[in-house]
């Protein structure tokens, strides 16, 4: 247990210890080395370029110098990533055998290890992490301490004003001025609806019952979206806090977050994260001497991605199947165990102790008129530049693939952009300069969603990307409602008739009626929502859909049963690349001269296709 | 009250109501599937979606409440457009064999393509092929033509508390679904049926008996009898299109002699001698410290419930059989011996409003005379179709009566059908009994009606004695607990495994969602129940001249040890789950 | 996950009554008993659910049913190998497709089965959340980034040199 004041002393002081993080000028004498622990370094390796550090400073006894695990720093497509504080040097696609050569070159020569610096998307090697092109437009508010603090050290995240926001609404504030204060600043849902968040805690605060509840929805189910998960890794304190301001305006005592159980690092830091308030005192009975209790409990997910849905995310937590409840009542007033119930994701949450400590007016600064603030995104796909940004709204979807992501790569162009995930739907080039936000997008048949950005370059077929996403939602239909467990179904099967080259004139009036009346009937937003990448490709597309059903003819070369690949001969230069790579060996032809493809043999996987630096390979 | 607009008029309705009661309250018909009042109000099929002014999307109207100004609309194009949408959809994943199926022409889905004009299916598809299970004597379940409304898994597990099936898988490969997909047999349903009286359509249904009673007609060597319940005769008219509650014991009779049965009996007769020897089994209990409370044991869903969940509680059970399968046993003793006929040629059957006394038929100690007490068990239902399949006028039969000698019955036997029947005619034994005196008032009010638990206190001769009677195994479990628990001080205990008893019956005529919410069935027919007895001579069991005549003839007194040779039975304790290892 | 475990006596099992003994018997609990016990034994056994169903007086059907909702859970053991191919959205886009078309090629199985030898099992992921790698997979929870089917090939090569 630690008192408030202590608390305030811990701040003060590694403050300091800690400034060498943020102020390049910063004069301790100390250097920290900091390795990426998101789920994407980590799966290479970066914890073991983390052991090798420390062995080697160690071995070599260097002084002042820590390695610290941190949260992501974004650019994913980089990774593993490490990052040497206060001269904020950026050293990417690290391996662990060049700890060495870090520690002897950098650390204790003092020498940039050159061969390891980035290199942007114009090719010119870059230093530090702000000057690459990647991080320049970007915002962080969310992911403020991402890649700043170690997470699993509650002292870290103090030093960086961790708790303050408690602090300031528990001796400062009452519930409703923290609620008018998220009201202000014109805070919207990120999960994918954007229901205003001061709305949703006023309605909460206004049910009347002894048990309430909030919760915290980390269920992130948008297969290409991770900011949520990149929070909780890399600042899963700020996420307790929020939940803990949220509690105390609503009059909530009990806090669950559910979470992916496909999220072990995730899972790991939050549940020790709590654990760590608790022994400061900071989570648990009469906090700081104050009359506000709270205790956060984590519940595991179980693979389902209707489980985001904030009642089957309920049902779930209740132990039962994740089947969507209907609204009215809405949880405000009857939710977990038919308690009044707060739920909001956590990148909601990682916003709200920025506007507490920074003001309303601050946050309300950022945006468009309506969508206020920054949202991250999980740029994938066909860009450059993959990874986790974060960019105030109304930022322009061409600034975030371009700008940001670098475009995109191989030479080729760029098709559409997908946002909202499976519930969103494409964008083309001519609405690249529409300014993101939760209007703006669903004006031009998309959505904001949970912040999935994945964009698509002209060897896509987008008959093939709606299949794709209707593959989705037909597994993960919950199958409670006609509209969504049958009309998913059959509106895949017309898509997958039309990509094996069964399509049939009708189609298209099918799927659009078929679609209109899921939308309209469905129970919950996965049915409402599901049909979205069949309409907005057909709006967007519709040619290609016409393509496939009368020429029975794939452009793109993307489906299987409608391809049959042959080399250009014009365009062959006889690399021999295809022919190196194809796994069933069914391409011939002597070097720099043109190559066969013996269509018989060929499985169609469309290996040579990607691999052909000539573009010579046609369907 | 609460006042609304739909379709541009004015209605007033109580608060809590739902649009469907409040269209309905106009004339405004609603289609619906999925709901069930009171038992599955879950607004999942999307047939009775409405929008709603203010409202995002559609709505149900099965459950969604009124609210004060609500603007509602009910059938534009756009709404009537998603209906026909969400119906070809369930219809694209539907066995559409309607011309084989026991449900043709009383099938809510049916009744709606008809209702939408449905002359194709528009959006038509693959459909997993799904294997029957028709391994239970009771049950067939059929989910090749199941639509995933989900009544029955409601009327499973929220009325019965029981949960044999439930939903499994997700999306367009979910099904209804035991565990693991194994039979009926092998999990822990107890055949009650109530599944099959929820089904919209045909997915769930009684296992057919009727073919084995046609083959037993046609046998000129068998001598085939049958009996029927006392819930059978106050629903059956129902099937032939007459109001519900209509008692057509008369017509009933006609009708199973021109079916050809050689003889046509009552199992009421049967429901006096079990008041015999039952109430003796209490009064000794009572007396002479046996286990108490003592329940009954005439609902065969019941007692299997019993012996998969509580084994350790069957020494309270009374060792009674059920009705019919006394007088099944009765027939093959003492009527074959004073009638001359051998009981290996003699073919008993049932006509039952309950599917677990097919089940029961098969138990072991079920051969009071050396053979089977009943061989076949036929529902109302199965009934009724014998009927029409002999194209028999039912509704223009003149009335006969019962055959003799057996076929002369009590109004407490007649009150056996309904939930607190059986106590009550219980009561009328034991207390005249215990008294040696006449009862002034024979009616006890206390035990009847629709509440699921009736508790009373009563004074026998001085004595208190506390009764509780329960319906519906939910209300069952209850009364379970307290027993097992030790909180429970009762003496005597009733339980029918139906809600309402047997006049509901899983083997009763199947009614609509729409009927089951605005018609109180149970009470129309227990009401009938309560009428004969009311019109009876004679009351009360122990003053049938019937039975007076059989004990001094035949079984000496209740309770002696032919009696108990013939009429009594025994238990077993029953594996929740078959499983392979 | 641990593919020595006996999964025959779970009914006995200390393992077993261990973990039910980390909760009370609410039946919110289910889906959290789910888990651990999938993440010990890498299935979720008979006896396991009944060792539940008792404790929790939650019928066998209602288990199966919520066992059956979540891909998590997997009523068979997995193969000693387990291959997961992400088809995430960033994934699919780089053609993740392929390379799980030709694991079910080369193993002759199709997702959520095993091989016959149980070496073997497949599953399709949704997002691991290494998208910046993408295409990837993992073989026993170990990740494969900027996978081809070439690299397929390879790994799969390796692994059945090692078991002979």
């Amino acid at each position: 247990m630690k008192s408030l004041e202590e608390i305030r002393k811990i701040r003060e002081e590694k403050r300091k210890e800690l400034d060498l993080r943020v102020n390049t000028a910063a004069s301790t004498g100390e250097k920290h080395i900091l390795v990426c622990h998101g789920t994407g370094c980590t799966s290479s390796k970066s914890p073991k370029i983390l052991e090798n550090l420390r062995n080697i400073i160690e071995e070599k006894g260097v002084k002042n110098c820590k390695v610290i695990q941190t949260g992501c720093f974004g650019l994913c497509a980089k990774g593993p990533i490490v990052i040497v504080r206060p001269e904020d040097v950026f050293y990417s696609l690290v391996k662990p055998e060049d700890a060495e050569e870090i520690i002897e070159k950098h650390i204790i020569g003092g020498e940039i290890v050159e061969r390891l610096l980035c290199k942007d998307v114009d090719n010119s090697v870059v230093k530090k992490l702000d000057e690459l092109g990647f991080y320049k437009k970007q915002k962080r508010i969310a992911l403020k301490n991402c890649g700043v603090i170690d997470p699993e050290n509650i002292d870290e995240y103090i030093a960086f004003d961790g708790y303050k926001a408690l602090e300031k609404v528990l001796f400062e504030m009452t519930p409703d001025s923290v609620i008018d204060e998220i009201t202000k600043s014109g805070l919207r849902g990120r999960g994918g609806a954007g229901f205003p968040t001061g709305k949703k805690w006023s309605f909460t605060k206004m049910a009347q019952n002894e048990q309430k509840y909030v919760v915290c929805n980390a269920d992130e189910g948008d297969p290409g979206a991770f900011m949520d998960r990149s929070i909780l890794e890399g600042d899963p304190h700020c996420v307790v806090e929020a939940m803990m301001i949220a509690g105390f305006a609503i009059g909530a005592n009990k806090g669950y977050i559910y979470v992916r159980a496909e999220y072990p690092i995730a899972v790991k830091r939050f549940q020790k994260a709590i654990d760590q308030a608790r022994e400061y005192g900071i989570l648990g009975k009469n906090i700081w001497g104050t009359d506000f209790s709270f205790d956060l409990e984590v519940r595991l997910g179980a693979g389902a991605f209707v489980c985001g849905e904030e009642t089957a995310l309920l049902e779930s937590i209740e132990g039962r199947r994740g089947q969507p409840r209907l609204k009215p009542p809405f949880p405000a007033n009857a939710g977990l165990f038919q308690k009044p119930t707060l739920i909001n994701n956590v990148e909601t949450y990682a916003n709200v102790t920025k506007i507490i400590l920074n003001g309303a007016d601050w946050y309300a600064g950022i945006g468009t008129e309506t969508s206020k603030g920054t949202k991250v995104f999980a740029l994938g796909g066909n860009v450059v530049n993959t990874g986790l940004v974060e960019v105030p709204m109304g930022t322009t979807l061409r600034e975030i693939v371009f700008d940001i992501g670098g475009g995109i790569p191989n030479g080729r162009k760029f098709k559409a952009a997908q946002t909202g995930g499976p519930s969103g739907g494409c964008i083309t080039e001519e609405n690249l300069d529409t300014p993101i936000d939760y209007e703006s997008l669903k004006a031009i048949g998309s959505m904001m969603g949970s912040g999935g950005l994945i964009v698509m370059d002209d060897s896509k077929c987008m008959v093939n990307l709606a299949k794709f996403y209707l593959g989705f939602t037909y597994d993960e239909s919950c199958g409670k409602c006609t509209p969504c467990r049958v009309g998913t179904k059959r509106l895949l099967e017309i898509l997958e008739r039309i990509t094996e080259g069964k399509g049939e004139e009708g189609d298209i009036e099918k799927l659009e009626k078929l679609s209109r009346n899921i939308k309209n009937a469905s129970v919950c937003g996965l049915g409402q929502t599901a049909p979205n990448p069949v309409e907005s490709t057909i709006k967007y597309f519709r040619k290609e859909y016409e393509e496939h059903i009368r020429d029975k003819k794939c452009s793109a070369g993307e489906c299987k049963a409608l391809m049959k690949l042959h080399i250009d001969p014009e365009l062959c230069k006889g690399c021999g690349l295809c022919k190196r790579n194809c796994p069933v060996g069914c391409i011939t032809g002597e070097p720099g001269k043109t190559h066969v493809i013996d269509t018989d043999k060929c499985i169609k996987c469309g290996t040579c296709i990607s691999k052909c630096p000539f573009h010579a390979i046609k369907s | 009250m609460i006042s609304l607009t739909i379709n541009g008029r004015k209605v007033e309705v109580e608060e809590g109501s739902t649009i469907l009661e409040a269209a309905r309250k106009l004339n405004i018909e609603i289609p619906t599937l999925c709901f069930l009042k009171g038992i599955n109000e879950v607004g999942d099929c999307r047939m009775c979606v409405v929008e709603v002014e203010g409202m995002r999307g559609m709505t149900p109207a099965c459950i969604t409440k009124v609210t004060e100004g609500m603007v509602v609309q009910t059938a534009t194009p756009k709404i009537l457009e998603a209906r026909s949408v969400v119906l070809d959809l369930i219809l694209s994943n539907h066995d559409r064999k309607c011309l084989t199926c026991t449900r043709n022409q009383n099938c809510e889905l049916q009744r709606l393509a008809e209702q939408f004009n449905v002359d194709e299916i528009e959006f038509d598809g693959e459909r997993i092929e799904k294997s029957i299970d028709d391994l239970s004597p009771s049950i067939v379940r059929d989910n090749n033509k199941c639509i995933l409304c989900r009544r029955c898994v409601a009327a499973c597990k929220n009325v019965q508390g029981i949960g044999a099936i439930d939903c499994a898988g997700r999306g367009f490969t979910s099904s209804v679904s035991t565990y693991k997909e194994l039979s009926l047999n092998d999990v822990n349903c107890t055949f009650c049926g109530q599944c099959i009286e929820a089904c919209p359509v045909g997915a769930l249904k009684e296992k057919d008996s009727t073919k084995d009673v046609w083959k037993a007609l046609r046998d000129e060597e068998k001598y085939v009898v049958v009996q029927t319940a006392p819930a059978v005769r106050v629903a059956l008219g129902e099937e032939f299109g007459m109001e519900i509650g209509t008692n057509v014991t008369g017509k009933m009779v006609t009708a199973l002699r021109l079916l050809g049965f050689d003889k046509v009996f009552d199992t009421n007769t049967g429901a006096d001698f079990t008041i015999m020897e039952e109430g003796t089994e209490f009064i000794e209990r009572l007396t002479k410290g046996g286990t108490l409370p003592m329940i009954t044991s005439c609902s065969p869903g019941w007692v299997r419930y019993m012996e998969l969940n509580y084994p350790e509680l069957t020494g309270n059970l009374s060792s009674c059989k059920s009705p019919h399968q006394m007088f099944g046993a009765l027939l093959k003793s003492y009527y074959a011996e004073k009638m001359g006929i051998d009981p290996s040629k003699m073919y008993v059957v049932s006509v039952m409003p309950c599917i677990a006394k097919k089940f029961e038929r098969t138990r072991d100690n079920m051969q009071g005379a050396g053979y089977d007490d009943v061989d076949a068990v036929i529902t109302t239902r199965e009934l009724a179709r014998m009927i029409k399949q002999a194209h028999i006028e039912f509704t223009g039969l003149e009335d006969t009566v019962f055959d003799d000698p057996m076929g002369e019955a009590t109004g407490a036997a007649a009150i056996f059908g309904t939930t607190g029947g059986v106590m009550e005619a219980a009561l009328r034994t034991v207390a005249e009994k215990v008294t040696g005196k006449s009862l002034d008032k024979i009616d006890y009010e206390v035990v009847r009606g629709e509440q699921g638990i009736k508790r009373a206190t009563l004074d026998i001769g001085g004595k208190e004695v506390k009764i509780v009677v329960a319906s519906g195994l939910k209300n069952a479990q209850t009364i379970l607990e307290e027993i097992k628990s030790g909180k429970a001080d009762y003496q005597f205990v009733e339980i029918m495994a139906c809600p309402g008893g047997c006049v509901m019956g899983g083997g009763q005529p199947i009614r609509s969602s729409k009927e089951r919410a605005t018609i109180d069935i149970r009470a129309k027919r227990a009401g009938a129940l309560y009428t004969i007895d009311e019109k009876s001579k004679i009351r009360k069991s122990h003053e049938n001249p019937v039975i007076q005549k059989i004990y001094k003839d035949y079984l000496g007194e209740p309770g002696s040890h032919k009696a108990h040779e013939l009429l009594h039975t025994t238990y077993v304790a029953r594996e929740k789950y078959k499983l392979e290892d | 996950m641990d593919n020595t475990k006996c999964s025959g006596c779970t009914g006995t099992d200390p393992k077993m009554q261990e973990i039910l003994n980390t909760y009370v018997q609410d039946k919110s609990n289910l889906i959290q008993i789910l888990n651990e016990v999938q993440e010990y034994y890498g299935y979720v056994p008979e006896k396991a659910m009944l060792a539940i169903s008792d404790y929790l007086s939650i019928p066998m059907a209602e288990i199966y049913g919520v066992v059956t909702f979540y891909a998590r859970f997997t009523l068979k053991p997995k193969g000693k190998y387990h291959i997961a191919v992400c088809l995430g959205t960033a994934c699919f886009v780089k053609g993740s497709e392929k390379i799980l078309d030709r694991v079910k090629e080369r193993l002759g199985i199709d997702v959520g089965e095993t091989t016959a030898d149980g070496n073997f099992s497949i599953e399709a992921t949704r997002c691991i959340g290494a998208c910046g790698l993408a295409p990837v997979f993992t073989v026993n929870g170990e990740v494969y980034g900027k996978a081809t089917v070439k690299m397929m090939d390879e790994v799969l090569d390796k692994i059945m040199e090692e078991i002979k």
